[in-house]
Parts: structure tokens; C-alpha cells; sequence
């Protein structure tokens, strides 16, 4: 009996009435966890009942607590007939269940009807005293902390970074049980509720096991999402990555019981350990899917491409040899993995050594044709295809890792798209092994890769390299090769020398599909998918070239499937790397010369374009410093060939050369208006206005160039559905119809915040739906940030000093020699290609012309690989051993005193993973809620917006609640993971579906933190807000 | 392209004042954005109509929310749908119950029913206040005189906890119910009679004296928008200084040697003391008789105000006749009558 949970229920206030008669209710409270329940006292004729219950005692084992979400019924009692629900309180009592997290769950929370909404709250103290456990094949991973922050949370340190983990399960969906024909919406939504929450718990209990496995201690970057796929059953899938953490208060504490084990998990490459025995019994993963089950299901893999920012050719020649060294021990490191992939987006300095760029791979699937669909097997082994994909993606690009690793569905009735993304990157070997490593070895490689541009040099061979490249020589170090552009899907990384600031760039994208069925369906989507993705990257070129700027940060592109169209929508932050070449301009050229009127717009519109990149860089702040050409080496004279495509294809292999051909051979930054179509394209391009003066906006977690934050906060959720129709729908209008969407979306949250300016819209999260024929759903959750505008102003003016100021707050991990662009770090480097820049640069003349071959023979490789089916994978079993500790690198800001003083504690909300102007001192735990509600009074409640203002609202309401009775004042990493809106206005109803989640913690206001005698965090103080909630 | 559905919610939740004004003042959406586009929020903003719509939109619909909320101010502070920093929830309560001076001028003293409600289109028309802003403040007038008509205790108090703010006047005044309608008391704004109900309920009311009301005296159980009845039962004690020939004579005299070459309208004022002692005090005395209290304010006025101002006193001249006058008797039942007819009486001394 390993653990006792015990609950007690203290009083309720502000119930409905639900005796008419009287306008009172004779409340009571049923307390239900697993299979049994307690029930308190009527207490009588109150609308603020007092129940101060005993202690109701629940004696469970670890799994069921893992799994089970305590239940809270509130009843009006009815002596003549049946009881009336009032409404229920889930609280799910994970975060209890490890000792670094909360102890106690105690305060108001509000009572939640699928039905009406909140009414009332109750106030509720849970408790649990866990029993140690000795049985080594348990089933529960108590003790496994989670995080949906995709950084180390900011006070633990990584000892080890483990790897990928990854789980899903399949049940049957309630909604299309056949027992929901007969009962009440009211009980429908309330067991999918409940599925949904046994079932997050199920999936967070077997991803805990596979960390203990691992000897990891936690998961970090933790991503739980669930499918709707209808009649075929409702799948909760999640990704994260397992890291042994240490708690920074005690880093004096020597790297504790993990560092043995990790050693001799090194030796035996922890490919499913016997000594591990309970693995199977429990892990209901794949057990074989063989390749008959397979080819059953219908199944297109879809063409793949590879935006990268160009890459290749290692560094000069002394260089060579050691990178020859460090990528064997890289290679060997992760090798041993199945998927060496991270979720995380932001990294401890010097993990990251080389971006590739980014790895992306789509499938399109039939829900209808799943040979067993109440098993994982088949989605498993769907999964596994896609992994499999981006990891030969990625080893293309001359990567043996995957950072910034996302995966995310698109379900329009059978169809199913299944997407897979991140960033190929090399890795340092320093932070894969462990111990080991650290000798001379250790510091060459901090040498190797400087800091402020490391990451941006090109990870592969230069004389190897899979596709046309454009190279020139890092404008920073100026002794190894970077690409002109990089694309990432990770965040800006904190040593990055930038000019300027960032800004955010959309790409919009719709095409029209024609209605079918099952596997003509399926093709014609897939079909569709690569002129849709190619299409998606020239826009982001394009943006990105307008605005003057060279890399993408936090890249997410969205590919949505409905009845009768396909929507992409891209979403990334555009930064000026200073390592990266200043990009060139764009140029129009006319198709039909000798049209003097034509000649003329043409020339106007290369005005206009002009105009917009030259506004744009001072808007922007982009004022590189003029280098000297002899300097940096003349660019690599080379016909320009700037846009990398790659691609995989493995349906009609004709479709090869007629996309590729567009791409690669023409110059991509001269636009050809052939039609009126290009002339849409590039009108379309002037279309996207740049935010309000005052306002900036990124999607990644950190604005480039603004660093000077206050503590004023707005996270918001703003949702639109829209109709896209117009009588004779076109692609051109409706990509209109969908720009103008977003941009009057963009538009309007810039209105609402205008009181906050100076500010930034940060991590701006756009998702997109089509619930219905024509009806787009645009959800779009950010914070708005205040910053100080004055010191905006000096700190862009150095952003070398800059970065030194920050690195010199990392504790340990201090980097090794400054960052000036104009000093001359080589003189302390043992390997030193500098001398040898000259050279170096008249050397390497360029890329040869045999190049293209490779890249077409190159993708033809892609291709074969796409097209082999492949079989039914072993499970992910990755460990990653890492034994570096992570400087803590949060920033220091100004802080301002914030007044709490109402009687509700103030609970902060933010999509970030910090809180500007703040310092986290606990994480008490995850936050995964999973809401429904529906209304058969649509009207009466203001309409679809009435009814939804409400429910956002009311999950606002639940999680605060949630994160105040968990101790805490703030959520942070905090995401809407899904919005299903779907309404019937001639019934008058509607039904929505949120899942949120994120972390609860702790926080203490910096100005607070220096008022207090010097402490480590472990004393932290508790935060005033927090208090005051308890009972009255 | 239509946006069938458009919501903005922020985890605190956004209170654009102007447009709560607007909300308030019980504008449409429609008329909401055609005075926020005249106030030039777009060429500030560089933005479009339909933002401001979706804006306007919104707000609206945080308000209506909120609405439920506003009518028990304590329940929005215990809340847990909105996040409102305790400042902003402050000024959403008193600007819900603030309510147009010109109206609550038209309902002081009215009786808060149906009728009253159906006669607001010309109150609206009279006022120049928006019917719906009218039936809004006319629920807010009921709504709080219901709520502490059961309760005791201050009756100041007794709002300010429950509605946190500041509504006494109006609830005294619908309590006793004062004739103010009359066309001799048009003159006399909003403002005026709020100060003379601030005055009565100082001086007059149970908790005025400083002590703790008795709990075992009969009026401990009344609520505190009535006058003491004991009180006015004391003030029928009084009488005698206007009945007996001797005490008026006496007062009289004391007065008129107190001022003689202070005042200049002393020949009046020598001519007329007995009328006005008379009306001073018969005001009191006849505060025993619902039927009679309703002319409290008609007899002040028409007794004493217009008398002095057909004389030309000057208001330097009734405060120092006042003042003596009070001063010529030392009783503290007298002293804690005259202290609120005499403010009562300067304050609505003007034009």
C-alpha cells in the first residue's frame, strides 16, 4: 500500500440556486478517487455551505495515484428525486507525488459544469503521505519530474541530457461509444473528460518509467497531445526529453547517484537492459509491426524537404582533422540511439556546436483503414516512419541530432497528417558523454566553436556537400564557413551576436483540394504537400530578404487539412546574425519586354520593394557594421544559387525535377511576374504591415535585441473563425482572404495592447483549423511585454558587451575568451586557421559547378530512402549522458514593485519559460487541464463569441485556481495545445474543447530577492501574492 | 469576409475605461464605435473600423460578464473568473453605481417601484440621460436600498460595506421619503440635498452620538435609514420655546443683543424672529408624522429661506443668526437639532 491520499472539504461559496422555491441548495460533495467515494454532510439551504468534512482517506497504490485524477462531485440534495449535479472539480494530485514539488493542494476551486460553465467554488485541502516503494518492477514512475518548459528549468542544472522519450495510448473515443446515444451530453462530456485525464496520467506514468530506465530523473521540453480521430479512437501521444537534473541550490552537491550508473549504461548501450525487467510488462509499445500490417493501411509518405540554410565544409584546414575527431565522437555518442532527438529549443552554452538547418517530414494517413484501432501498434509505427525520416534528413545535412524536435496531426475526417519537425544540429560530445571526455579534448572544442557564431557554421563537409550551397566566411570569426541564410526551429541562442531586432514573419498559404474519399483523398493531399511546403519557403525567403534580415528562429510550419482546401501557415522570427552575410535585395524582373506601360509598373513595384527593405532595416535597426571585403574574403563567387530544397519523393517521381527545377537553377531572389499570379505573390508580399510604432513581436521566447524587460505581463488568447468563401473560390482569393485574416488578427492585438507600448508580443503561437467547409479558425495565444525603451537604446548600441555581461552571470560555464568582433580571439587557440584567413579565402575559390549534380543525386537518395517501406522499428530507448553543468543564464532586469493586495491571489500566466524581472524559485508541478463545454443555448449566451469569451475565461479561471492552491503565482511554458470549436447554430449549440498546459511555479520578484539578506533559493521566501487564499 | 467569431480574453482582463463609458452610458455597440471613431481613436492608432468593432465587441461582452458581478460588489473581489488588479475592480464598481447627479435630483425622495421605472422615459427625456444609463442607475438606486433595508447598524457604513462605496443620501432619502419635487424646491440640486442627508444622518441618526447603540433600546432594531424615533420624540419638547410667550421673548432678546451691529439686516430680522423661530422649530416637532416629514425640506423653504431672501440676507447674515441662535440655548438635544437644520439651511441657501 505505497500511498494514502487524503482529502478534506472545507466550504463552498457563491453556489447556484437550485431550489427554486427557496432560491437556496442543500449542498453535499461526493470525493471520488478510483473506484471509491466519500460523500460529506447536506449542508442545508445555503448558497455558502460549510462543510469542514473529516479527512476522507483513500488507500492507494502509486500507479493508481499517478494515474487516477481525484474526482469532486458537488450535489444538490433532493429528497424526492434524483440528486442534481451542480458541477465537478478534477484535480489532478501528480505534483504531490514528488518531494521537490508541492506538498499540499489547498484553496478555492472553481466548480466546472460542462454544461453551465463555473458555479461556484469550493474550497478543498489534499494531501498524500507516500509509503516507500521496494519492489523494483513497479509499475509507477513517482518521483519523475515533469516540465513543459523546452529549456532547463531555470533553477536545476543538467548533469546529464538523456535523450528522446516518447509514448502514446488508444482508447475509444466516448463521444462515439454507442452508449452516447442514450445519455445526456452532460455524461458524455464528462467521461471524455475523465478518459482524457486517466489517460494524460496512463501516458505521464509509462514516459516516467522509460527516465528511470534511462536513470534520468526528469523530463524537460514535455509536449502531451491528443487526436480526435473520430470513429477510429481518441490517441494522447507525447514527446519530451529525459535529463538527470540536479537542484542548483545544492550544486555544490558533486553530480550524485547518476553519474555511476550513466557510466555503465555507456559501456552496455542501453538498448532495453534485461536487469530492467518490467519494461514490457507495462510498455504496451510496439511489438512487432510487421511490414504486412503496414502495407494494409493505407499510407503515402510524402515528399520531404529540408530548408536549410545552407550548409556544409568544415573549417579551414588545421581545422579538419579536429572536427574530423569531434564529429566521430559525436556520431558514436548518439549512434546509439534510435531517435537522437530534443525537444528542448534552448540550450546550455556550448551544447549546441553546428546548426544544419531544418528537418521536416509529413505523412498522410487513413484513420479508416487502422487494422487493430484500439492498439498503439499502427500509430506507433506511423510515428516511428516519420522519426526515422528526419533522422536520415538530418545525418544528410551532416547532423547526428535533432534540436527544437516537434510533431504535430491534422485530422479532417479520415485523413490524417502527421508532421514531424526540428533542426539538425551537431552536437558537443562534451555534454553526450559523460566524464570521460573532459581532458585536452574538452577545451579544443570550446575553442573550436566561438561562442557568439559557432553555431551558425556549417556542420558538413564543403566538398561533400548534398546540394548547391552559397558560402561564404563566418563575418564574425572569419575562419570558418557560414551559410548566407540559416532556418532553425529552435530559439535564438543566448551567446548569438544579432543586429538589431527580430521581428515576426508569417507565411500564409492556402490551395484549394477537390472533395474525395479515402485513398483519392489521401493522394491528392499528398500531392499537394510539396508545392504547398515549397511554396511556404519562398514566402519566408522573401519576408525574410524584405525585411533585410538573414536566419529564422523558432520556425513552426502548420500544414491543416480540410473538406476542401489545405492551409499552411509558417510562423518564425527573423533576426540579423552577424556571422551571417548581409542578404541581398529583390529583384522583379517582367516577363514581356518592349511594353513600355509594363516596364513601368514593373519599375514601380521594384521601388515599392526597395522602399519596403529600406524602411524595414531601420525599423528593424539593421545596421551592420561595414566591413572591409578584404576582411571577410570576398564572397565565394559562385551563380547564385541561394535557395536550398531539398527534398524526398515517394510518390511520382516525376514531380522531382518539375519542383526542383523552379528552385535551384534560377536565382530565387529575382521574381519573375509572368502571370498575374506572380503579381499577386509579390503584391502580397507588400501586404504585411509592419506592427504599430511602439509594438514588436517574435514567436520565439526572447526578443532579439530587446533585453531590458519589465515586469508587466499580458498573456492573452485571442480565437477567430471566419468564413473564407467567396462564390467562386480561387487560391489567389483565397490567400487574400487568409492574409488579411491574420494581418487584421495582428492588427487587432496590437489595438487591444496599445496601452502597454513600448512592448513586444512574444512567443506569438498561431494555430489554425478548418472546422467546417469554408470556416477558418485562427487561435493565436502570446504575452505582451513591457520593455524600457531608454535602455533598449544603449544595450542595442552593444551587443557584444552585451552578451559578455550575460555570460559573465553564468556561474561555471564561462566562456573562454571575449567576444569583440574586432579582437583577435586565435591567439590562445592551439589549432589557429586565422592566420590563414587570406589564404583561406583565395583557396577556397568556391563551390564547384559539379556541385548541382550532387545535390539532384542527392535528393534522388532521398528519394529511394522515402520509398522503401519501412518496417516496425524498436521502441525509443535514447540516453544521452551529459555531465555539464548549466549555468543559469537568466537575465537580470529592472524590476518594479508590484502591488497584490486583493483577496484572490494573483496568479501570472505566460507562454515563456521566465518571468521578466523575476527569479523562479520552485517548480511545483505540471499543468495539463483538458476541458470541455457545450451549450444548447447558443443564443442566450451571446453567440458562439459569448460562449467562447466565457470558456477561455473560465479555463483562465480553473488554472489559476489550480496553480494557487498548488502554492504557486505563475504558470510558465504555458500553451493552448488545442481549440476544437464546432457549432450547430440552427440547434443553437455549440461544444468546445481546450487542453492547456504548462508549469506551476513559484516566483519571487528580483526587487524582492535583493531587500532579503543574501540566501541561496533554498530559503527562498514564498511570495506575499500566494497567501491569503487558503480558507475563511 | 465576415468573422463569425472574434474573441479577445487576456489572462487580466482588459478594462478599457472610454469604453466602459460608453458601456455605461448605455450606448450600442454601433453608437459605441461611431463616438469612439468621432474621438479620433483611429488616426491615433493608424487602425481600421473593424478593429475598433472586434474591440468594441469585446469589451462589451467582459462587461455584460462583469455586469453579474458588479450588482454584489464583494462577490467580484472573491471572484475567480477575472483577474482585475484590486485598483481597476475598484473603479469598475464606482463608476457602475456612480449614477447623473440630474437624475437621481428627479428620483430623491420617489418611491423605487414599477411605476417610478415606467415614468423613466421622461426622466430620460428630462435629464438628457440615456434610458438605458437611466433604468441601470434606477436598478442601482433599488438594489441598494433593498439590501440594507434589513440591515442595522450605520446605515453609511452598512453601503460603503456592501457596495463599497459611498450611496447614503440616496437611500435616506428614499427612506423618508422627502417631498423634493415641488416647484419652490427646484432650485436645490442633487448635490444640496446629499449634503443636507449627510448632515441629518450625522447629527440625528443612532450612530451619530458616538456611543454604541444600545442594544437593549428600542431603536437598535431599527435600520438605520429611519431616524431615531426616540429622538423625534424629544423634539416635541422643543415646541415649548415657540408656545411659551416668555421662553420666544426671552430667546428673542438674547438674540437680537448678541447681533445688534453685527448683522446688517438687523431690522428684519427683529421684525421677523418670531415667524422664523416659529417655522425653526415647528420643522422639528412635526418629524413625529410620516405624513409631515415629506414637507421637511418645503417648510425650510418656504418658512425660512424664501422669508430671508425677500429680506436680502446675505449668507454671512443667516450663518451668524444661526449661530446665535442656536448658541442662546445650552440644552444637547437642542444643539443636536439646530446642528443639522443649520447646515442644512446653509447649504440651500442660494439662488
Amino acid at each position: 500500500m505505497p500511498g494514502k491520499l487524503k482529502v478534506k472539504i472545507v466550504a463552498g461559496r457563491h453556489l447556484p440556486v437550485m431550489d427554486r422555491a427557496s432560491d437556496l441548495t442543500d449542498a453535499f460533495v461526493e470525493v471520488k478517487f478510483g473506484n471509491t467515494t466519500f460523500k460529506t454532510d447536506v449542508y442545508p439551504k445555503s448558497l455558502n455551505p460549510q462543510w469542514n468534512s473529516e479527512w476522507f482517506k483513500f488507500e492507494v497504490d502509486d500507479e493508481e495515484l499517478q494515474d487516477e485524477p481525484l474526482q469532486i462531485t458537488v450535489l444538490d440534495h433532493d429528497t424526492y428525486s434524483a440528486n442534481d449535479a451542480i458541477g465537478k472539480v478534477y484535480i489532478d494530485i501528480d505534483p504531490l507525488l514528488y518531494s521537490e514539488a508541492a506538498t499540499v493542494i489547498s484553496g478555492w476551486f472553481p466548480i466546472y459544469d460542462t454544461i453551465h460553465g463555473i458555479r461556484g467554488e469550493i474550497n478543498v485541502v489534499v494531501k498524500v503521505d507516500l509509503f516507500n516503494d521496494l519492489n523494483r518492477f513497479r509499475q509507477s514512475s513517482c518521483g519523475v519530474k515533469f516540465f513543459c518548459t523546452t529549456s532547463i528549468p531555470k533553477c536545476y542544472r543538467a548533469v546529464i541530457i538523456h535523450g528522446f522519450v516518447e509514448e502514446l495510448v488508444v482508447n475509444e473515443d466516448p463521444e462515439y461509444q454507442w452508449i452516447d446515444r442514450i445519455r445526456t451530453p452532460r455524461a458524455s462530456n464528462e467521461a471524455r473528460q475523465r478518459l482524457i485525464s486517466l489517460m494524460s496520467g496512463e501516458l505521464q506514468r509509462k514516459i516516467g518509467l522509460k527516465v528511470l530506465e534511462m536513470r534520468g530523473n526528469a523530463v524537460v521540453g514535455y509536449l502531451q497531445c491528443f487526436d480526435l480521430e473520430g470513429e477510429s479512437g481518441l490517441v494522447v501521444r507525447a514527446i519530451g526529453t529525459a535529463c538527470t537534473l540536479d537542484k542548483l541550490s545544492n550544486t555544490s552537491a558533486f553530480l550524485p547517484a547518476c553519474n555511476s550508473p550513466s557510466k555503465e549504461m555507456k559501456e552496455s548501450p542501453l538498448v532495453h537492459p534485461p536487469s530492467h525487467g518490467c519494461r514490457s510488462t507495462h510498455n504496451s509499445p510496439i511489438h512487432t509491426a510487421t511490414g504486412s500490417r503496414l502495407t494494409q493501411n493505407f499510407s503515402v509518405s510524402v515528399p520531404t524537404l529540408i530548408y536549410t540554410g545552407m550548409g556544409s565544409g568544415s573549417a579551414g584546414k588545421e581545422g579538419g582533422p579536429f572536427k574530423t575527431l569531434l564529429r566521430q565522437q559525436t556520431q558514436s555518442a548518439l549512434e546509439q540511439r534510435e531517435f537522437p532527438f530534443f525537444t528542448l529549443t534552448t540550450f546550455p552554452p556550448g551544447f549546441l556546436v553546428h546548426v544544419g538547418g531544418v528537418v521536416s517530414a509529413r505523412s498522410v494517413k487513413l484513420l479508416d483503414r487502422i487494422h487493430n484501432p484500439d492498439e498503439p501498434e499502427t500509430r506507433d509505427a506511423w510515428w516511428a516512419e516519420i522519426r526515422q525520416e528526419i533522422k536520415s534528413h538530418a545525418k544528410a545535412l551532416g547532423c547526428h541530432a535533432v534540436v527544437g524536435y516537434s510533431e504535430s496531426t491534422s485530422i479532417c475526417e479520415e485523413v490524417c497528417i502527421l508532421s514531424a519537425s526540428g533542426t539538425a544540429a551537431v552536437l558537443n560530445p562534451r555534454f553526450l558523454q559523460d566524464g570521460t571526455m573532459e581532458g585536452c579534448l574538452e577545451q579544443r572544442i570550446e575553442e573550436a566553436s566561438p561562442p557568439g557564431c559557432g553555431f551558425c557554421h556549417i556542420p558538413y563537409d564543403e566538398l561533400n556537400m548534398p546540394f548547391p550551397a552559397h558560402l561564404t566566411y563566418c563575418y564574425n570569426c572569419r575562419k570558418q564557413k557560414v551559410p548566407d541564410v540559416l532556418f532553425t526551429t529552435i530559439d535564438l541562442p543566448v551567446e548569438a551576436i544579432v543586429v538589431g531586432k527580430g521581428c515576426l514573419i508569417q507565411a500564409r498559404l492556402c490551395r484549394l483540394k477537390k472533395k474525395a474519399q479515402a485513398e483519392a483523398n489521401a493522394t491528392s493531399i499528398s500531392n499537394l504537400l510539396p508545392f504547398m511546403e515549397y511554396e511556404v519557403h519562398t514566402q519566408l525567403m522573401n519576408k525574410l530578404k524584405l525585411r533585410g534580415m538573414n536566419a529564422l528562429f523558432g520556425l513552426r510550419i502548420q500544414i491543416t487539412v480540410g473538406e476542401n482546401m489545405l492551409m499552411g501557415l509558417a510562423s518564425a522570427t527573423g533576426v540579423y546574425l552577424a556571422a551571417l552575410p548581409t542578404p541581398g535585395g529583390i529583384q522583379i524582373a517582367g516577363k514581356t519586354p518592349n511594353d513600355a506601360t509594363y516596364d513601368q509598373h514593373i519599375s514601380h513595384m521594384q521601388k515599392k520593394i526597395n522602399d519596403t527593405i529600406a524602411k524595414n532595416k531601420e525599423l528593424y535597426e539593421i545596421n551592420p557594421p561595414e566591413l572591409p571585403e578584404e576582411i571577410i574574403g570576398s564572397p565565394i563567387p559562385e551563380p547564385r544559387q541561394r535557395s536550398r530544397l531539398l527534398r524526398s519523393q515517394s510518390e511520382s517521381s516525376d514531380e522531382v525535377t518539375e519542383l526542383d527545377l523552379s528552385h535551384g537553377k534560377k536565382d530565387a531572389f529575382v521574381l519573375e511576374i509572368d502571370d498575374t499570379d506572380a503579381m499577386e505573390d509579390v503584391h502580397s508580399l507588400l501586404t504585411d504591415v509592419p506592427p504599430p510604432s511602439g509594438f514588436y513581436s517574435c514567436n520565439t521566447e526572447i526578443m532579439p535585441g530587446i533585453n531590458n524587460w519589465t515586469p508587466e505581463i499580458q498573456m492573452f488568447t485571442a480565437v477567430r473563425v471566419s468564413r473564407l468563401s467567396t462564390i467562386n473560390p480561387t487560391n489567389q482569393t483565397l490567400n487574400k482572404n487568409f492574409n488579411d485574416l491574420c494581418e487584421n488578427l495582428l492588427k487587432s492585438l496590437y489595438f487591444k495592447l496599445r496601452s502597454m507600448v513600448p512592448c513586444c508580443l512574444c512567443h506569438v503561437n498561431f494555430t489554425v483549423a478548418l472546422p467546417e467547409d469554408e470556416l477558418v479558425q485562427i487561435a493565436v495565444t502570446a504575452v505582451a511585454i513591457t520593455y524600457d525603451k531608454n535602455q533598449a537604446l544603449q544595450a542595442n548600441k552593444a551587443p557584444t558587451e552585451k552578451s559578455q555581461q550575460r555570460a559573465s552571470t553564468d556561474n561555471e560555464e564561462q566562456l573562454q575568451f571575449p567576444l569583440e568582433l574586432c579582437s583577435d580571439p586565435l591567439s590562445s587557440q592551439p589549432f589557429s586557421p586565422a592566420k590563414e584567413v587570406l589564404e583561406g579565402a583565395s583557396s577556397h575559390t568556391g563551390i564547384p559547378a559539379a556541385q548541382r549534380d550532387r545535390c539532384n543525386s542527392w535528393i534522388e537518395l532521398i528519394k529511394l530512402k522515402a520509398q522503401t517501406i519501412r518496417r516496425g522499428s524498436i521502441k525509443t530507448t535514447t540516453s544521452l549522458e551529459k555531465a555539464s553543468p548549466l549555468a543559469e543564464g537568466y537575465l537580470r532586469h529592472r524590476s518594479v514593485p508590484s502591488c497584490t493586495n486583493s483577496t484572490v491571489s494573483v496568479v501570472k500566466m505566460t507562454p515563456l519559460s521566465f518571468l521578466p524581472g523575476a527569479k523562479i524559485t520552485k517548480y511545483l508541478g505540471i499543468i495539463n487541464m483538458f476541458f470541455i463545454r457545450e451549450t444548447t443555448s447558443l443564443r442566450e449566451e451571446g453567440g458562439v463569441s459569448g460562449f467562447l469569451h466565457a470558456f477561455i475565461a473560465e479555463v483562465f479561471a480553473m488554472v489559476r485556481a489550480h496553480v494557487a492552491a498548488l502554492g504557486g503565482n505563475a504558470v510558465v511554458s504555458y500553451i493552448m495545445k488545442q481549440c476544437v470549436f464546432m457549432e450547430n447554430p440552427n440547434k443553437n449549440q455549440a461544444q468546445c474543447l481546450i487542453n492547456v498546459s504548462g508549469d506551476a511555479v513559484i516566483f519571487v520578484r528580483e526587487s524582492e530577492l535583493e531587500m532579503l539578506p543574501v540566501q541561496p533559493s533554498t530559503a527562498a521566501p514564498q511570495p506575499t501574492s500566494s497567501a491569503g487564499d487558503v480558507t475563511t | 469576409m465576415s468573422s463569425d467569431l472574434d474573441v479577445f480574453v487576456g489572462n487580466t482582463t482588459l478594462i478599457d475605461e472610454e469604453v466602459y463609458r460608453l458601456w455605461l452610458d448605455g450606448h450600442s455597440v454601433a453608437e459605441a464605435v461611431a463616438r469612439r471613431l468621432r474621438g479620433g481613436v483611429l488616426e491615433r492608432e493608424g487602425t481600421s473600423v473593424a478593429v475598433l468593432q472586434s474591440d468594441t465587441r469585446d469589451h462589451y461582452r467582459t462587461f455584460q460578464m462583469l455586469e453579474r458581478l458588479l450588482h454584489a460588489p464583494p462577490r467580484l473581489l472573491q471572484q475567480l473568473l477575472f483577474q482585475i488588479p484590486p485598483e481597476r475592480q475598484a473603479l469598475l464598481v464606482q463608476r457602475y453605481y456612480a449614477f447623473d447627479e440630474a437624475l437621481a435630483r428627479e428620483l430623491l425622495g420617489k418611491k423605487l417601484s414599477k411605476g417610478t421605472k415606467k415614468e423613466l422615459d421622461e426622466v430620460s427625456a428630462r435629464t438628457g440621460v440615456g434610458i438605458r444609463s437611466c433604468r441601470r442607475q434606477f436598478d442601482n438606486f433599488k438594489r441598494v436600498f433593498k439590501a440594507v433595508e434589513e440591515l442595522r447598524g450605520p446605515l453609511a457604513e452598512n453601503i460603503q460595506q456592501l457596495f463599497l462605496l459611498d450611496y447614503a443620501a440616496i437611500v435616506f432619502f428614499a427612506n423618508s421619503r422627502f417631498e423634493t419635487g415641488k416647484r419652490r424646491l427646484q432650485f436645490l440640486s442633487f448635490a444640496d440635498f446629499a449634503a443636507c442627508a449627510q448632515s441629518m444622518m450625522g447629527h440625528w441618526s443612532q450612530g451619530a452620538l458616538g456611543e454604541p447603540p444600545d442594544p437593549r433600546a428600542p431603536e437598535a432594531a431599527e435600520p438605520d435609514g429611519d431616524l431615531p424615533k426616540s429622538f423625534l420624540q424629544d423634539l416635541k419638547e422643543l415646541k415649548v420655546l415657540v408656545a411659551d410667550k416668555d421662553l420666544l421673548d426671552q430667546h428673542k432678546s438674547l438674540v437680537c443683543s448678541a447681533l445688534r451691529g453685527k448683522i446688517s439686516v438687523y431690522n428684519e430680522l427683529e421684525a421677523n424672529f418670531k415667524a422664523l423661530s416659529r417655522a425653526l422649530v415647528n420643522v422639528g416637532g412635526k418629524l413625529t408624522h410620516a405624513r409631515d416629514v415629506r414637507d421637511f425640506f418645503v417648510d425650510l423653504v418656504e418658512k425660512v429661506i424664501e422669508p430671508c431672501r425677500s429680506d436680502k440676507w446675505s449668507p454671512g447674515d443667516l450663518r451668524l443668526f444661526l449661530t446665535h441662535y442656536t448658541a442662546a440655548r445650552h440644552q444637547a438635544l437642542w444643539e443636536r437639532y439646530m446642528a443639522a437644520i443649520t447646515a442644512c439651511l446653509l447649504r440651500m441657501y442660494h439662488d
